[in-house]
């Protein structure tokens, strides 16, 4: 109909169309409507829930964050106790969040990329448990997933006192229904140093790397990047552990009254939490790892085999940083996913974000701003991984000409 | 030497007779070589890979068949010692599991609405069948309608209402709402990200990114906590309401992305094509690009379902009573605790679920080699 | 386009009429108008409310909500139930989604004055205890420093837990659900070593754990837990609705009035009872009900103690003492103002 009308006001005045006719001007005039009808609808919102809220006598505001929470959490990384405030409250909830986001990711990805190289295996028996493994996990509900992790982890384990047998004896390593027990190593003096080395052993890493890099480049010559940066990440720390007088003790957990005090716990939440999640990821990391390296021509492979280059060279130097393009992409999703995955930890009382605030929503009782929070907190994640994977993703996409 | 060799007259003229495989590459024990032994390597990974089968599927096999209680009428026949799986329990409580609380004398309505669904998903999931559009519209507009009359019981039917809705009712419910109201929420937010507008552009683009950025479960705390102060004095939703508004909102943003990949995946030629007919937009949309972007989409709009239904099942966390919300509850029934109640309970709604989404992954994956031969670029 | 702009707004206000129900000011007049009485209970907390196979609710909560609609409709059964976890249930009486709300909820000055809640009356006096396995040999709630303790999130419990450990200078590693079964479960596989809640609800849980018999509850009682039913802020007349609905049945109680004597007692000459059952003044007008009001709630739900019995009392598997629920008369603190 615009095509219509425009050629009769074509015709007849010199390229002047009808406003209902321009394509300009109604968009002009959509927008508008639509600016309209969602302030309208936040308006309507705000103002219900400020009406709701005055007729209902509920505070409102974030004054609440500075009194004190008065309750306890389970894991808590950053210091607090129940005298500290609701704000440092929620701080703990994020970092527990944050952590089992990042180790959740760097075993989903480990996990998925074995399982994604074995359902490509010529071995029949490797190929086809890659594969159930993949569609069962893929096919089932991550909350069940993690419901059942969490009750096969509490009955399988057995109690602190059946594990320990001998109250106040301290050992090493324990495994019970409480956690997993492993030493706890405590700094004293000078012990900085050590974490320097530590820092500049991962730095010399880093440029070897790239020396190695640039020389293979010009030269063709190879280097043992990963075993010398190995040796570096073992030997630097060690030199300065030794030099300066050995400046750590260890903390060894023992079984007193109850449970097992002293050392480093793993809440079996966090297991439950951590096993559910990574496995669950790794099933589509997997599928994304297979499709990337099936997106490689087979043409490569016969090239770099035409070139002499051994098998196990060619998957490293010539098929996996080609299909890295088709997987990093899907891969960012999954590790969003992860991350978001990771507020199901309500269900098994593990003191994620959501957890921690769904207390404080509790014992404050205001909703709107506790929510709002929380939600905001996700999404700056969201889109602060994002970010970071697109500067990844440019940095080994392919430079065309 | 034999002068045949050095003689070029000759050439063969019978074939000579194959010679049978070397006896390390043919039959059972060539197959174990190629596939189970090939190097050193893929010997020591079968090895360890047939251990832990070894390792892991007896005992397995034994929980769920052998040392099962198949039937019984309380907790007293699923605790003697040595029990495995008590699926005696799934026995009892099945219905609860499939309806929840529903009335038993109104269950048939629940049933004539899966039907009537299912009359609807068959012809539209077989490519041969005809009458695609019709048969579209139908799910879309007709099919939700009924299936709402019967539900909750409009026209004379007994009302029934959502708080006893439960068990894979509610899970259905929860993802095909979800899906239908998603779908052409979805095209238009889709539409609008590819729009030329900007102001409109903008809102879809926050839209789709707030939806996809946060997770489903705080969005349905949003909904039930939240959600209702934000409605007018007088107002107030149904519990299940809430949830599929949640859903609904968030898969639709899902959706949107998936119908964004199909638009950008058409070539350009056919926008132009479209505009060079003097079509609108709107009607190049519906009769051009929109029909070929959804087409080459199928595959990812299943996908997106698959972790819809598997999403369904956090509204439990809200107090729904989904599939697996039910089956938790009861296993918390005093007259069926039993050591063993908890996992075949898991175990039950584990494989519910892996049926229904292992199926439509299966069709996904047929849809995609079908339409694998199209429109690739 | 304006027709799809025009067909989207027509399906909104469809949907948004189908779950629509009213929720004003004057709540009297929107529950008589509904004719039901929407009332929020638990998700399942044996004896105070909590639903058969069958969805029919009962409990000592639920008896309240029976009443009030025996009040209003001369019909207890004019109740619709909404199941609500300790994070909603605020916020759903608040925003008008429930009537009243009769779910354990212990009374706080918070909660009374920020939140917006009125609190009705108290229909049980509790007080938060500590359960644990009979095999830890453990006798007092005193030697329980270093236990892990499960404990429902939301609650006053949470919070009093902090406090009592903290107060007898001890430590404890808290291990926190949302939701009810989730921390039975947790308890039930050994994950803590004490489950603390109110003492009512300790002896309800422990009926559904796998070993009733190997758990036992502790005599320390670490906190005032007064759970009554609360109606929203600034209508009066339903608030008192909900209140004398409680008191009538104290008042029933103290008087000898049961729902098999309820017929009988109409015929009675006691003032007390004659004012009581609507035969003299016009009470039950005051507060917007017919006069017969607590007749009705007497006669179809019972007086308190009927209730009590019946609910969580000595006939029932969770076999809780009168103790301190007892009429002001007979050593408890359960007492009414009088109706006059």
């Amino acid at each position: 109909m615009a095509h219509q009308a425009g050629v009769s006001s074509d015709a007849d005045d010199s390229g002047r169309v009808s406003l209902m006719n321009d394509p300009k001007a109604r968009g002009l005039f959509f927008q508008g409507l639509l600016i309209i009808a969602v302030i309208a609808m936040v308006y309507m919102g705000i103002s219900n829930a400020i009406a709701n809220l005055a007729r209902a006598g509920i505070a409102s505001g974030f004054g609440f964050f500075g009194d004190r929470a008065g309750f306890d959490i389970g894991q808590t990384i950053i210091p607090y106790t129940n005298d500290s405030n609701y704000l440092q409250a929620f701080y703990v909830g994020l970092v527990n969040t944050l952590v089992v986001a990042v180790i959740g990711i760097f075993f989903a990805t480990i996990i998925g990329f074995i399982v994604g190289l074995a359902r490509l295996s010529k071995n029949y028996l490797v190929q086809k448990f890659a594969t159930v493994y993949v569609e069962t996990l893929r096919n089932i509900p991550l909350l069940l997933q993690l419901l059942f992790w969490y009750k096969a982890v509490l009955s399988i384990l057995p109690s602190p006192r059946e594990a320990a047998r001998e109250t106040g004896v301290e050992v090493a390593f324990s495994i019970n229904n409480r956690g997993l027990y492993l030493p706890r190593v405590i700094p004293e003096d000078g012990s900085s140093l050590i974490f320097y080395a530590l820092v500049i052993a991962i730095a010399a890493w880093f440029f070897i790397g790239r020396w190695a890099k640039k020389r293979q480049m010009a030269t063709g010559r190879q280097f043992p990047v990963f075993l010398t940066g190995l040796g570096l990440l073992i030997a630097l720390p060690l030199l300065a552990f030794l030099v300066t007088g050995m400046p750590l003790s260890l903390e060894y957990a023992s079984l007193q009254g109850f449970n097992m005090v002293g050392g480093w716990i793993v809440q079996p939440e966090f297991m439950a939490l951590l096993l559910g999640l990574a496995l669950y990821t790794a099933s589509f990391i997997a599928e994304i790892v297979r499709a990337g390296i099936l997106a490689v021509s087979h043409g490569q492979t016969e090239a770099a085999f035409a070139l002499g280059i051994r098998p196990n060279l060619t998957s490293r130097l010539v098929i996996v940083p080609q299909a890295m393009r088709v997987i990093i992409p899907p891969l960012t999703s999954q590790f969003l996913n992860l991350t978001k995955n990771s507020s199901l930890a309500v269900a098994i009382g593990y003191p994620d974000l959501v957890s921690v605030t769904g207390t404080v929503l509790n014992q404050t009782g205001q909703a709107v701003e506790v929510i709002s929070i929380t939600m905001l907190v996700y999404l700056t994640l969201s889109l602060l991984t994002s970010a970071f994977m697109n500067w990844f993703n440019s940095s080994v996409a392919l430079v065309e000409r | 030497m034999d002068n045949t060799t050095n003689s070029i007259a000759y050439v063969r003229t019978q074939e000579s007779p194959a010679t049978a495989p070397p006896v390390s590459t043919g039959g059972v024990g060539g197959w174990l070589k190629e596939n189970l032994f090939a190097t050193p390597r893929d010997t020591v990974l079968t090895i360890l890979t047939f251990l832990f089968l070894v390792w892991i599927i007896p005992p397995i096999v034994d929980w769920a068949f052998i040392s099962a209680v198949w039937t019984g009428e309380s907790r007293e026949d699923c605790i003697v010692p040595g029990a495995g799986a008590c699926w005696a329990f799934v026995e009892a409580k099945f219905g609860q599991f499939m309806y929840g609380r529903y009335p038993l004398e109104e269950r048939w309505r629940v049933d004539l609405s899966g039907l009537l669904l299912i009359l609807g998903l068959v012809p539209i999931a077989i490519p041969s069948v005809p009458y695609k559009r019709e048969n579209a519209l139908y799910l879309l507009f007709v099919f939700p309608v009924l299936a709402f009359i019967l539900l909750t019981g409009q026209f004379g039917l007994r009302p029934v209402e959502t708080a006893l809705w439960g068990g894979l009712l509610v899970t259905l419910v929860v993802a095909i709402v979800g899906i239908v109201v998603s779908f052409p929420l979805g095209i238009l937010l889709a539409l609008g990200r590819r729009s030329e507008m900007p102001i409109v552009k903008m809102f879809c683009v926050i839209f789709i990114e707030f939806w996809r950025g946060v997770p489903l479960i705080t969005v349905l705390f949003m909904s039930s906590v939240m959600l209702p102060l934000f409605l007018p004095d007088g107002v107030s939703f149904d519990k299940l309401l809430r949830a599929l508004i949640g859903v609904a909102l968030f898969a639709s943003a899902y959706m949107a992305e998936v119908i964004r990949g199909g638009l950008q995946a058409i070539p350009k030629g056919q926008y132009e094509a479209a505009n060079a007919m003097a079509l609108t937009f709107w009607q190049g949309t519906r009769l051009v690009t929109m029909p070929q972007a959804l087409k080459l989409v199928i595959p990812g709009i299943v996908n997106t379902f698959i972790g819809l239904f598997k999403d369904t099942s956090l509204v439990l966390i809200i107090g729904l009573f989904d599939l697996l919300g039910i089956v938790q509850q009861n296993m918390n029934d005093p007259n069926w605790i039993s050591p063993q109640t908890p996992a075949t309970g898991f175990v039950f709604a584990a494989f519910v679920f892996f049926i229904f989404c292992f199926g439509m992954s299966r069709y996904s994956a047929y849809m995609e080699r079908r339409l694998d031969t199209g429109h690739k670029r | 386009m304006n027709k799809k702009i025009l067909s989207a707004v027509v399906g909104v206000a469809a949907v948004a009429g189908m779950g629509a129900t009213g929720a004003s000011a004057a709540t009297l007049d929107d529950v008589k108008a509904k004719g039901f009485v929407q009332c929020g209970v638990s998700t399942g907390l044996a004896g105070f409310s909590a639903p058969n196979d069958a969805g029919d609710w009962s409990g000592l909560d639920v008896d309240l909500c029976r009443g009030v609609a025996a009040a209003v409709f001369g019909d207890a059964t004019a109740v619709k139930y909404s199941p609500l976890s300790a994070k909603e249930r605020f916020t759903a009486l608040q925003s008008g989604e429930v009537d009243v709300l009769s779910r354990n909820t212990t009374w706080t000055m918070s909660r009374d004055t920020q939140l917006g809640l009125n609190f009705a009356g108290v229909n049980y006096y509790d007080g938060q205890g500590f359960m644990v396995r009979k095999s830890l040999g453990v006798n007092s709630a005193l030697q329980l420093s270093g236990a892990s303790v499960c404990v429902q999130t939301g609650t006053t419990t949470e919070l009093n837990l902090t406090d009592y450990f903290k107060a007898n200078d001890m430590t404890y590693n808290p291990v926190v659900f949302e939701k009810l079964e989730e921390v039975n479960a947790a308890y039930d596989a050994n994950r803590c070593d004490v489950y603390t809640t109110d003492q009512s609800g300790l002896y309800s849980i422990r009926l559904g754990l796998s070993a009733p018999d190997e758990h036992m509850v502790l005599p320390e009682v670490i906190s005032k837990e007064p759970l009554g039913p609360a109606v929203r802020q600034g209508d009066d007349q339903w608030f008192s609705v909900v209140k004398w609905v409680h008191f009538a049945m104290l008042n029933a109680e103290e008087l000898g009035i049961t729902s098999a004597n309820a017929d009988e007692m109409l015929e009675s000459t006691d003032p007390n009872i004659m004012r009581l059952l609507g035969k003299e003044g016009a009470f039950g007008e005051a507060i917007g009900v017919s006069n017969d009001w607590a007749y009705q709630v007497i006669k179809q739900v019972g007086n308190y103690g009927e209730v009590f019995e019946r609910n969580v009392g000595a006939s029932t598997p969770l076999a809780i003492d009168r103790g301190v629920n007892a009429l002001w008369s007979k050593g408890g603190f359960q007492y009414a103002p009088p109706i006059r």
